[in-house]
């Protein structure tokens, strides 16, 4: 009887306890290696009064982006470049040849006068960039 | 510690929001290119230098543009909206039409360069 108790008592002290100290580390490495290695590229541009739309579609995966600003007194910005219109076809197909699933995304000032966007779009067709978005603000 | 490290990742992945953009996405014709589309398919849209709309020389508010591309869709489901904006037009009207058209259904856009 004695020999069984002893038996049963050693086998629970074996069992005892998972050590979680180091789970603490683990975590912690884990969001060290992430806040390490996470890159947001944000091109800032200019603030631009975007227009309203109803059905516009969630835009995923900044990778394969080209942004165009353009404000109503004609400045354009093409990712981190400020530039003019005859340029931009030159620096898109630059972009377009480094990733061929580029999408241009027009954010333009809802007072921009037509012929500017005209002039872009006619750049992004001479660029061969024939995905283009054009951002809108949500209306509610 | 391990409790506090994993309160505080759910609390991150939780509240993170990512701003995305959200467009009207089109797909341009190359350029150089020129289809020929017989005349009944087209639906032709003007829009004037004051925002105004014209569609196929009737004119049309934004909500009359929409119901009649719509009629216009069912009928012909092959039908294309070319655009015409006036260079001087604001760049919101056209948006607004873009919107409108895709609302109606229709995803079959072309872009005609202004004179």
């Amino acid at each position: 009887m004695a020999h069984i108790q002893s038996r049963f008592s050693r086998r629970n002290r074996i069992s005892e306890g998972i050590s979680t100290g180091p789970l603490a580390d683990i975590s912690f490495l884990l969001i060290i290696f992430f806040m390490v290695t996470t890159v947001f590229v944000v091109y800032r541009g200019f603030p631009v009064d975007l227009p309203p739309a109803q059905k516009i579609d969630a835009l995923l995966g900044k990778r394969n982006f080209v942004n165009i600003w353009i404000d109503p007194q004609g400045r354009i910005m093409v990712d981190e470049f400020d530039t003019q219109l005859p340029q931009v076809g030159n620096i898109v197909k630059t972009k377009l040849t480094m990733n061929p699933r580029i999408v241009v995304l027009v954010k333009s000032d809802r007072n921009t006068p037509y012929r500017l966007i005209s002039g872009v779009i006619e750049e992004l067709k001479k660029a061969d960039a024939l995905r283009v978005s054009f951002i809108a603000r949500e209306e509610k | 510690m391990a409790d506090i490290a994993f309160l505080l990742i759910i609390f991150f992945l939780v509240t993170t929001t990512f701003s995305m953009d959200k467009g009207l996405g089109l797909t341009l014709p190359p350029s150089g290119t020129k289809t020929t589309v017989p005349s009944v398919n087209i639906a032709r849209v003007w829009i004037d230098t004051t925002g105004k709309i014209t569609l196929d020389d009737r004119e049309a508010t934004l909500d009359e543009l929409g119901s009649r591309i719509k009629t216009l869709t069912g009928k012909n489901p092959n039908i294309i909206v070319s655009i015409k904006t006036a260079s001087d037009a604001r760049y919101q009207s056209f948006v607004d039409v873009i919107d409108e058209i895709k609302k109606a259904g229709n995803d079959k856009i072309s872009i005609a360069e202004p004179d």
